[in-house]
Formats: structure tokens, sequence, C-alpha cells
């Protein structure tokens, strides 16, 4: 399907679309409604050279393609989506605004994110940012579709800094309590060490340090624990992106007999929740996965007596809502962005809020 | 509709209205009082507002704002008025907002790597608290001594190291303020990320059009061991031009790397006497910063790249002393320029790496067209141009022809797949090429989102985004963006 076509169906909509890639994360946010409108047909990479550390690509392209194209090129999203069941295209990655372990210490989708095409629901065609780092001619509309879950428009085309691969990578493992590996992150994240990623679950905090040679090797030996071979460690952290881990497929087992899996956005360090059910905390604190059976009010109470949230990331009954709500003066200039992009309510309704 | 509007019967209506809001010191109406805010860093432009608030409490903001939201007067918020757009530029019926009192640095948490601000204080304020615990706020825009964090916020500044550390958006976790109608409001939060769509990228960079920020929480990085410079000259703009993409090719991210042409090294070595090759066409500035391992390799790679792309002459700094030496005259561009002409237009657009030679020789072409000195630094790492171009204001022959040249080198930016604000706002004085750069729908789409932030459109109004009759009275044509770039590229 054209640009034409797409924006001709977007316009003359009366009914709601439910714009879909993979459909591989399907299961997140609020309910599906509507029609579906695939961006399968827009594949392809638009535009990369490597030495302007940028890609762009139209949004039914697999993340899957676009990653094996970059590491060509020794280069990467050092923001590390997950792509559930090796599926996702380049406009689902940006639209949910998952980031993977890196996240803490390089940024998320957003942060990356240079430019974006979208088709508002109006049916115009908009472009906004561009392929510069730098970049502040009006305001950032870009940025704010990562995120979105496809309720501002449908994304056609999306440009993403991209980064070099590090030269060297190294993992570390630290046998510790959740209240200690907590107190490890924070501290070691103060000192200006390697570190690119760590993660915490079941009595082990690894840590994956990355960068020059020199610099990986001297942090290594001055934090000590054990060097995890580089086959286990890459399987290790390739699993937790994409959520194909011993802990999620474990989660995914729990939420299909009834619990709920949370992901709680926190201050990286809040001390060590006691929350009944199981937790793995990555992105050095800042988040935290939990399996319980806990009732959903409890988990919001408590994410929120700290200064932060709790998304229902996987449940059969998300009744209880998918995303913290709002409070009064945004949820206000949330209902009027919505309405000045799509003023039908046209494009994937309620994706993020029941009424939105 | 167009009847004059009586000046001094608004003043005094607006000074009546806001003057049980504030202490009697705290509102200035008196033309004597409100002139010194009259612009800001963009000094050919001004204006003086009706009033002048200088709140010291968030109650009063909210209390301004609302009297202001009732009355349907502009409110323009101004920080330290270092800005180069002209986005704290009052409004002839407006209130200028000035948060400087706002000055407390509320907390520094070391070991959850932030800092709690309010939005008066200047930028390496925040360095100098976060310092004694190894850590650092990473944007460092040159004016750091001054600017505030709000008015970081409200440009989304940069600075010469974003190539590694990102601009502001990649640094502050959350903003406190108000909207046009007083209201509290909270974008961001304590964590990474905040519930719903990401409103803290809107109002990052808005120009104090979505809302009015009074407080921040901001990421501190720890602060490198070392930090070392490679000074290289080149006897060619284009081998410079072509040695800044070679680095990047080699997977390095410098933590700055910077590039002056040779007008400018010589305004410069005049001004600092810090020993620039005076010979060179261009000058790179490369830095590395880490540890000691990372950069002893860091330096070693770069100095091969720059000598295998043509450098006639690499130094490396020895020190800490000398590293700061080699920086001092790209820190003091402007200033030296300042002294080798009576006036100078900064321009500040950002164009792909690989076409850095090729403006900087188009650049060349419009000194002779419109008769005018040009000269040139670049944050090169990530493409942005800083043009200064030298001129008289005193001749209004030379003001026009310089406005002239900066619109075509900013044109020239957008058709190269550039932009025309790469860091330092679009203002009052980027309007018009705004025009260049978005479709009519484009522009629309942003006047809308103003306006689900700010239904009255008090806040900064006529900034940033121009109205659609002023694009259509400029009659520039919208350049498609990326129509010349990249066609010959394979998909697949």
């Amino acid at each position: 399907m054209s640009f034409a076509e797409l924006q001709a169906q977007i316009r003359d909509a009366r009914a709601p679309l439910r714009i879909t890639g993979h459909g591989s994360k399907d299961f997140y946010g609020e309910a599906l409604q509507g029609e579906p409108l695939s961006t399968l047909a827009l594949n392809g990479v638009t535009a990369y050279e490597p030495s302007e550390l940028f890609i762009s690509v139209l949004a039914g392209t697999p993340v899957f393609d676009v990653e094996a194209l970059l590491a060509q090129h020794r280069q990467r999203f050092a923001f590390e989506p997950p792509r559930f069941g090796g599926k996702g295209t380049l406009g689902g990655m940006v639209a949910a605004g998952l980031s993977g372990p890196a996240r803490a210490a390089l940024g998320s989708v957003r942060d990356h994110l240079l430019g974006a095409v979208l088709i508002n629901g109006m049916g115009e065609l908009l472009s906004f940012g561009g392929t510069v780092m730098k970049n502040v001619a009006g305001f950032d509309v870009s940025r704010v579709l990562a995120g979105s879950m496809g309720q501002l428009g449908l994304i056609t085309e999306v440009t993403l800094k991209v980064m070099p691969l590090p030269a060297a990578v190294t993992t570390l493992r630290f046998e510790l309590d959740q209240s200690a590996a907590l107190m490890a992150m924070n501290r070691w994240g103060g000192e200006p060490l390697p570190i690119e990623a760590s993660a915490w679950w079941d009595g082990a905090l690894l840590l994956r340090l990355a960068g020059a040679g020199a610099a990986v090797d001297a942090a290594a030996r001055k934090l000590g624990g054990d060097v995890i071979p580089p086959e286990l460690a890459g399987a290790f952290w390739l699993g937790l992106r994409d959520q194909s881990d011993e802990f999620f497929v474990g989660a995914e087992r729990a939420v299909a007999g009834g619990a709920r899996l949370w992901r709680l956005s926190l201050p990286s360090t809040t001390p060590e929740l006691k929350l009944h059910g199981e937790q793995l905390i990555d992105w050095g604190g800042a988040q935290r996965w939990v399996v319980t059976p806990m009732e959903p009010a409890a988990m919001r109470e408590a994410a929120a007596a700290v200064g932060g949230h709790a998304t229902c990331f996987r449940s059969l009954d998300k009744s209880c809502g998918a995303f913290t709500p709002l409070t009064p003066p945004l949820a206000t200039i949330h209902q009027r962005l919505k309405a000045s992009f799509d003023p039908h309510g046209v494009l994937n309704p309620g994706r993020l809020y029941p009424n939105l | 509709m167009n009847a004059p509007v009586d000046l001094a019967a608004r003043r005094a209506a607006v000074a009546a209205a806001l003057a049980p809001l504030l202490p009697p010191h705290a509102l200035l109406h008196q033309s004597e009082q409100t002139t010194p805010y009259e612009c800001d860093g963009l000094t050919a432009y001004r204006q003086r507002p009706l009033a002048v608030a200088l709140p010291e409490t968030e109650a009063q903001v909210a209390a301004v704002l609302k009297a202001c939201h009732r009355l349907g007067v502009p409110v323009v918020a101004r920080g330290a008025g270092t800005g180069l757009s002209g986005g704290a530029m009052p409004h002839e019926l407006g209130v200028t907002l000035a948060l400087a009192k706002f000055n407390q640095i509320l907390s520094v948490d070391p070991l959850a790597r932030t800092a709690h601000v309010q939005c008066g204080v200047r930028n390496l304020a925040i360095s100098e608290a976060a310092a004694p615990l190894g850590l650092y706020y990473a944007p460092d825009p040159s004016s750091q001594i001054a600017c505030t964090i709000g008015g970081n916020v409200a440009e989304n500044s940069g600075g010469v190291h974003c190539l590694k550390y990102g601009l502001t958006l990649h640094n502050v976790l959350r903003v406190r303020g108000f909207t046009a109608e007083g209201e509290a409001v909270e974008f961001g939060s304590e964590a990474l990320d905040a519930p719903g769509l990401d409103l803290l990228a809107l109002v990052i960079g808005s120009e104090g059009m979505l809302a009015v920020v009074t407080e921040v929480t901001v990421k501190l990085v720890p602060k490198p061991r070392l930090a070392r410079c490679l000074m290289a000259s080149f006897d060619d703009v284009r081998k410079a031009g072509d040695a800044v993409a070679a680095i990047i090719a080699a997977g390095i991210i410098p933590a700055g790397l910077e590039m002056m042409d040779k007008p400018m090294t010589a305004a410069v070595e005049d001004f600092v006497h810090a020993g620039y090759d005076l010979t060179a066409e261009a000058i790179l500035l490369c830095e590395s910063d880490g540890t000691p391992e990372e950069v002893a390799e860091e330096i070693g790679r770069m100095e091969a790249v720059l000598r295998g792309s043509g450098a006639t002459d690499v130094q490396v700094s020895a020190d800490e002393a000398q590293r700061l030496k080699f920086w001092s005259g790209r820190k003091n561009a402007f200033p030296a320029s300042g002294r080798i002409s009576p006036d100078y237009m900064c321009m500040d657009s950002t164009i792909p790496r690989k076409h850095l030679a090729t403006i900087l020789l188009d650049i060349q072409q419009m000194e002779k067209k419109y008769g005018l000195r040009c000269a040139n630094v670049f944050h090169a790492g990530d493409g942005n141009l800083h043009p200064l171009i030298l001129f008289d204001a005193n001749d209004p022959d030379q003001l026009h022809r310089c406005e002239q040249f900066g619109a075509e080198i900013l044109e020239r930016s957008v058709a190269l797949g550039g932009t025309v604000t790469g860091e330092h706002g679009v203002g009052v004085e980027k309007l018009n090429s705004m025009c260049v750069q978005f479709s009519a729908a484009e522009l629309d789409q942003m006047l809308q989102l103003k306006a689900a932030f700010d239904p009255a459109g008090t806040l900064n109004p006529g900034k940033q985004i121009p109205s659609l009759s002023r694009c259509a009275e400029y009659g520039r044509m919208h350049v498609k963006r990326g129509l010349l770039a990249f066609s010959e590229l394979e998909r697949f």
C-alpha cells in the first residue's frame, strides 16, 4: 500500500483503525480496537550512511533485519529494543517505546529518535525532526511518538541515531542479595566505569562492561567478581532483552495462571521493595519486573510511594488499566493533544488510556 | 480590528492586576525599569514589555499566570536572557516573567546521581555543586557561566560535548512548572520514564511556549578521570571535513570534535594567543575523555585517523593547562569576533557531517555575493555550524545584506538535509526560515500542539512556530528535505 493509499484510508475512516506490524506487542497496553491497518508494505531502509551515525527506515521493516544491517557495519541500536518472539517492526518499536538492558547507561528509543514521518488522523503526511543530532527547529514532535502506542499518528518512517559496537565487552557476576546489589549498582554508577548494563535476579548481580579494551580490562580488575564466558553472557543479555529468559518464561506461565507481570519504573536508589512474588531488577535499579498475584492498587501504591509508576505489562485481566493513571492537568493535555493529531479518534483509540 | 492600542491604559490595568500578587519591588512597569529587559542575547531585536514580574515563590508564579490568563495578557518567561534567537524577547502587550530569583540548588543526591534545582540556577553552578562528589552536569553551552537551567530546558541547549553526552533532553529527568492557566504540573519523573505520552520531550526545547518551568531534576554523570585534546591542522577544508567523517567511521565517538576556519583562527589567536597554526585552512580540535587507559587508546587511534586524512600537523595536549589552552580560542570565538568587527550575526544550522566542506566553500561564495566577511566555528562532530557574519549595524544596507546572507546559509543547510537551528532555537530570529523547513500542514500541526498545552495562546505567543500567513508573506518555498540526499543508496 502506498503512502497516498494509507493517507486516504485514514482520512476517510469513520470507525477505529488498529495500526499493526508484526503484532508482536499486541499484549502490551490497553485492548485492541478497530479494523487492522498493516504497515508491512512500508518496508526498507531509505538512508544509511554509517559515518553519519543515523539510519532512516520505513515503519514496517523488521527490527531484526535492520539490526543485522547495522551489525555488518559494526554499529547497533544502543537502546536494545526487545524483539518478542524475534519479531517486531521499526514502527512498533518506536510506538511502544520499549528499551532493553542498556537503557539506563545509553538511553531509550526516544533518546535515539532523530526524526519521524507520520500520517495524522486527517490523513496528512507530516515530517518532523531530521537526520542530524542537534535540531531544535520547532517542537520535538518525533520524540513524543516514542511510546505513543500509535495514538497520535501512523508512523511511516523513522530516523534513529546508531552507535558503534563497543570494541570490548565483559560480563561480571557477583553473588549479592537484592539490597546489596541495589547499593552496588548505584554506587558504581557514580564512578567513571564503563558499565553498560546491570541486572539482578535470584541472588546474582550481572554487570556488562563495554568500551575500549583497556578500559574494560581495568574496570574488571577493579570490580572483581566472576567473569562469565562470552557465549553464556551473550545469551543471558539477549534473553533479558527479548524477554525470553527463564524469568520471563516463568512470568508468562504465571500470567496464564492468573498472576500479573508488572513493570515498575522507579528511582534507581529505591530500597528493596518487599512485595509478594518474584522480582528481576535491571537498569541499575530503575526498572523492576514483578510477577505477582497482588492487587493492582497495591502495586500502584507501592510504586507511587517512592516516586515511580507501575505498568501492568502482561495480564489476562487488564481492567486495572495498563498504565498508571495521569494527574488531572496531564490528562487534560493528553486529551487535547490526541484531538489535535486525530480529531475523529480513529487511530488506535484507547490503546494508552481507555478514554483517549 | 486594528484600532491603536492604548499602551498606557493597558500597562496601568496589568500593573493594577499584578500589584496585589507580588511584593512592590517584584513588579516593574516604569519604562526605565523595563528597558533592561527589552532584549535577550539577540540584541538586534528589542521590545519593552508592559511590565516585568519578578516572582519569588511558586505561588506568586501561579498567581501571575492566572491573572494574565484571565486578562488574556501574553507571558514571556525569562532566565538569564543569554538566548541567541530572541526567545525571551518581550511581547509589546505582555508581561515578562523573570525567574532569576529561583536560584537555589535544592538538593544533590550522590547515590542517585541527580540534582534538584530551581529554574534560575546557572548551568555551571550545578556542575560546581556536584564537583566534590566526582559528578557533573554534562550539557555545557558556551554561555554556561551565565545561562540558567530553565533557559536550557526551554532551548534544549547543547554544547561542545553533545555528541557523546547528549543534549538537555538526554540529561533532564523531570521538570515541575505551571500551565498557561497557572496550574501546577510535572513532566517526567524521578524514574527514567513516566506514564503516558512523553510530554517532557515536547516541553524541552519548546521555548516557553508550552509551560513555565520552575524546577528541574537533572542527571549527573561521573566526571571522567582524564581528558586530552588533539589539535590538527589542515591545508584544505575538504580534507578537514573528511577527517571528521573518518573519525566517526572508525567507530570513535569523541568527547568533543570542533572545527575552526582560517579567518576564525586568526581572530581568536589575536585574542587569546594560544599558538594556533595561522597557516592552516582549517583546524580540528578532538577531545577524548575517560579512564587513562581509554584515553591513551582513543588518542592514538584519532591521531592515526587525522594523519591518514592528510593533517599537516597534529599536537596532543601534554597536560590540563595545554588542553585548556587548545580550547581557549574555540571558547572565545564570539568575543574574538566582536573585536574584529563592529557587529556579528551568529548563525546556527546543522547539516550532515559529510557536507561540512561543501557548506564552507558555499559560504566563501556567499561572502563575495553579499560583500561581507564570515568566520566559521563548527561543532563538527554533530554537524552544527556557527558561521559568524561580520557587519556594521550602523549601516542599514550591511544589516540587510547580513540578514540575507544568514537566510541563504539556513536555506542551503535545509537543502543539504539539515535544519535551520541546531541549538540556539528559533525565537523570533528564524521564524521565516521555519517556513522553508516545514510544510504548511507541519507548521499547522505544531500550532495545534501548542494549543493543546495553551488553548488561549498566552505563553510566549508569536515565537518559534511561524503563522501560516507569515509564511505566505515570506513567499519562500518549503524545501523538501532529503530530496537530494542518499538517492544513490540501495534499499533492501
